[in-house]
């Protein structure tokens, strides 16, 4: 049932991000698996299934997620390798499933809870990351921002 | 709660000891009235919630608190009319303003009565009320953030008693004064002038329907008595209001025995609804008065006062069929009316007996001018024609009554501590329980509403003497609940309390808990000094003034280090909290400061002033408990002196001399 609930709200997750929904026209091709999606630890525990990444970088969603990262995040990541009171965030989107990284924003508290990976870092940065109440399309922004970090174009 | 399974074994396990009815005020050794299962129905497991939440005035601490029912736990003091160096409140400087009054900062008073806002009524969760007693005002509360965000100056008035209560569909809250006061441009007059020169005034404070504001509507011009509780009809008699009256006798001194001369005072009954015909009819007539309104905006997280000039006033001496008196017996106190609206039981402090009025009766004897005369040009009802009975040999000193939803009423009795229970058509004595020592209010969860919750009653005593381990002179408040479900009160719990409760009401969880803010949003912070993002953090001269806009975040405050200041300089630390996560506030203090802390919420930017008065160098830190490293949540500013040529600067993180320890 849980499930269930996943992969509809991950259906319906970019069309209640606060903009236009992304131009998914891609979107079955991207598409993996449902069941699959669903039983793999490396995209993390929370609503985020399946998300569509495309090229070029939509300009938009950067420009919010800078936003964002400078009003809410920014006091714990850096952009390069650097740890601050989180780690920094450069080569994220190369460690890490674009899945894990939303379900890491949006559900940190079960994350922290129940997966390995964010479990580590706990260990190491010794503080909880906060819930810094994102949306699903902050989330995704978000997630933008950090390919143009990494070097996507 | 009967369901609960956890039954503690009990060390407070009991013995019944005959309960003896008409106690002499002199406490009694610790009784043990409680029964078997008394400790299970009071149990709230760890984890699990109260069923209530009983909203409770905080006397001369002039704050709230939230408890919890059955549990008796406490959960929150919001400070109203007081400062509170615990959270900041009338010493941040967002705060000051909604202390202002006509007369400049106060920063106390004595919270006497909550009021929660009811529609149809009904308690619908929205607002509590709350009086003070001393620089009259009345204050608003928001029930989604239990934060104080309102608070209203009441001109013409000497302390503000007869107050906050509501009318049906929170159309209004009054004001009564207690003392009587001169009015007018030349209020310098001898004392000895009371009959001539002084008033009573009672104020109907309208509230906005959708954002709750207060306003006063129109103030009653009424002889000069004193006011001393109140409770609006309902149903049947929505658009009326009754007011309890002592000191009829017009005395300004000793009042313990002048005003305890005429063998009856009054109740004061208003037909607010003639009031509101009169208003629009135009014969209102406009008064100077000067008072302080202060309104919280909490998009700026600031407090706004401004000082009013005027009020709307009627002189029912004049515009009859306003208000009319009924005779009560020996200095009434509470004049409660019941969840009908049919009766209202008024109690005389030192009568022997409770009367219960008839708003039928009242209409029809108004109706046949069944009057016995005049008080000051007011129509005064004859007793008996208004009167549906008497409750005979009830107690002694009975002071204030609430209702079950079965039809019983409870009333309070000071003098011989106790509650007793009776029915309020047949007036039939039900039971009668002990409290220790000397009950004022007492209160059933909707008690005053049209709708009661019923379930339990709750004694707020006066006199605690040995309930508990002594703590010197001083001593804590005692409350005490009481199981209401069956036909015998059962006490289930002592509790003890904080400030000086006076009157509280309880509201179901259900129609508060689901409402709870639990953060503000950052995004619509447009405090003028908030700081979202680090990235914003700065420090500015302006003049002899430093504005630092800080920002906290597990663990860190930004900027930590801040050089430039001189002595002279008065710095203001507007501290916003970035994160977004309840239940994470910062706090923020810094050495010397002459005001207090302030804690900041989630979302939210708050001032600090801090005149420093010597140079060197300042700590400052969070002040609240946030993670692992919030030890390490600290920074430093340094003064100078008045001449000298620091730069101004500010940074976090940034380390200057990398010869220092810190660089290694
Ligand atoms: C108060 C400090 C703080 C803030 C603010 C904060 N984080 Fe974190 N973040 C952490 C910590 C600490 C961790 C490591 C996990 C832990 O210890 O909980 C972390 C981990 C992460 C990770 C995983 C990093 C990795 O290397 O895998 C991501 C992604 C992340 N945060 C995103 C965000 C976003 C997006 C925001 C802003 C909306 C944000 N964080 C705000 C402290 C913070
Ligand atoms: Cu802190």
């Amino acid at each position: 049932m849980k499930y269930l609930i996943g992969i509809i709200l991950s259906c319906v997750i970019f069309s209640c991000a606060p903009d236009k929904p992304v131009g998914d026209t891609k979107e079955s091709e991207a598409n993996k698996s449902a069941v699959e999606a669903i039983t793999d630890p490396t995209k993390g525990i929370g609503a985020i299934k399946n998300v569509t990444m495309n090229t070029p970088l939509d300009q938009d969603r950067i420009k919010r997620g800078v936003d964002v990262y400078n009003m809410k995040c920014q006091a714990c990541h850096t952009l390069d390798e650097k740890r601050v009171v989180g780690p920094g965030w450069k080569d994220i989107t190369k460690r890490r499933k674009p899945e894990w990284i939303m379900n890491m924003i949006l559900n940190v508290d079960v994350m922290l809870e129940q997966d390995e990976e964010a479990q580590k870092l706990l260990e190491l940065c010794l503080m909880r990351m906060p819930n810094q109440n994102l949306s699903i399309g902050d989330a995704r922004d978000i997630l933008e921002y950090m390919r143009q970090n990494d070097g996507e174009k | 709660m009967k369901t609960h399974t956890i039954h503690r074994v009990l060390s407070v396990l009991v013995v019944l000891t005959t309960v003896v009815l008409w106690q002499g005020c002199k406490p009694k050794a610790p009784g043990s009235v409680t029964t078997g299962d008394a400790a299970s129905l009071a149990y709230v497991p760890p984890g699990k919630y109260d069923e209530f939440y009983n909203v409770v005035s905080g006397g001369f601490n002039g704050q709230m608190s939230i408890y919890g029912l059955p549990s008796g736990r406490l959960f929150r003091i919001i400070p109203v009319f007081s400062q509170f160096p615990e959270n900041g409140w009338g010493y941040s400087e967002e705060t000051k303003p909604m202390l202002n009054t006509s007369h400049g900062f106060v920063p106390w008073d004595d919270l006497h009565h909550i009021s929660l806002s009811v529609t149809k009524g009904e308690h619908d969760g929205r607002w509590a009320f709350g009086n003070a007693n001393n620089t009259p005002r009345v204050a608003r509360i928001d029930m989604k953030t239990f934060k104080t965000v309102e608070i209203l100056e009441l001109p013409n008035s000497g302390g503000n008693h007869s107050s906050p209560f509501i009318t049906e569909n929170s159309e209004y809250i009054v004001a009564g004064t207690r003392f009587s006061v001169p009015v007018g441009e030349n209020t310098d007059v001898p004392i000895s002038t009371f009959k001539e020169n002084f008033k009573g005034y009672i104020s109907f404070i309208s509230i906005d329907p959708s954002h709750g504001e207060m306003k006063i509507a129109f103030q009653l011009k009424t002889p000069g008595i004193s006011f001393d509780l109140a409770r609006a009809g309902k149903g049947p008699s929505h658009g009326w209001f009754f007011f309890s009256t002592y000191n009829t006798e017009q005395a300004y001194t000793l009042l313990e025995v002048n005003a305890s001369q005429k063998d009856k005072d009054f109740i004061m009954a208003v037909n607010w609804k003639k009031a509101e015909e009169y208003i629009k009819a135009g014969k209102g007539t406009k008064s100077k008065a000067k008072y302080a309104h202060n309104v919280w905006d909490e998009s700026t997280h600031t407090g706004v006062s401004t000082i009013m000039d005027e009020v709307l006033q009627l002189d029912p001496a004049e515009l009859k069929d306003i208000i009319y008196f009924i005779p009560c017996p020996k200095s009434p106190h509470g004049c409660d009316t019941d969840p009908t609206g049919e009766y209202i039981v008024g109690s005389g402090k030192l009568a022997a007996l409770i009367p219960v009025f008839s708003f039928t009766k009242i209409q029809a004897a108004i109706a046949n001018k069944d009057f016995e005369g005049e008080f000051a040009g007011i129509p005064v009802i004859k007793y008996e024609a208004a009167l549906h009975g008497e409750v005979k040999k009830p107690g002694l000193g009975p002071l204030h009554t609430e209702f079950d939803n079965k039809g019983n009423a409870y009333t309070s009795f000071f003098v011989s501590s106790e509650i007793v229970k009776w029915n309020v058509k047949t007036l039939e004595i039900l039971d009668r329980v002990p409290t220790y020592y000397s009950i004022g209010h007492l209160s059933v969860p909707g008690g005053p509403t049209t709708k009661p919750h019923g379930k339990y009653v709750v004694a707020y005593n006066k006199i605690t003497k040995d309930r508990y381990l002594p703590t010197g002179p001083e001593l804590t408040q005692s409350a005490q609940l009481y199981d209401i479900s069956g036909d015998k009160m059962k006490l289930i719990l002592d509790f003890p309390t904080t400030g000086e409760p006076h009157y509280a009401e309880s509201i179901p969880a259900e129609m508060i808990m689901p409402n709870s803010v639990k953060i503000y949003k950052i995004e619509d912070n447009n405090h003028p000094y908030v700081s979202k993002g680090e990235g914003m953090t700065k420090v500015e001269r302006k003049g002899k003034e430093v504005h630092v806009s800080m920002t906290a975040i597990r663990s860190h405050l930004t900027p930590d280090n801040i050089e430039g200041v001189k002595l002279g300089d008065e710095v203001f630390f507007h501290v916003t909290n970035l994160e977004q996560d309840w239940d994470v506030p910062h706090g923020f203090a810094v050495k010397g400061a002459n005001n207090a802390e302030i804690l900041v919420m989630p979302g939210e930017t708050s001032t600090l002033r801090w005149k420093p008065l010597s140079t060197g160098i300042f700590p400052f830190y969070c002040t609240d408990f946030c993670s692992a490293l919030h030890q390490e949540m600290q920074g430093y500013i340094r003064v100078s002196p008045a001449g000298s040529n620091v730069p101004l600067k500010f940074s976090t993180g940034k380390i200057e001399d990398q010869a220092s320890g810190a660089g290694q």
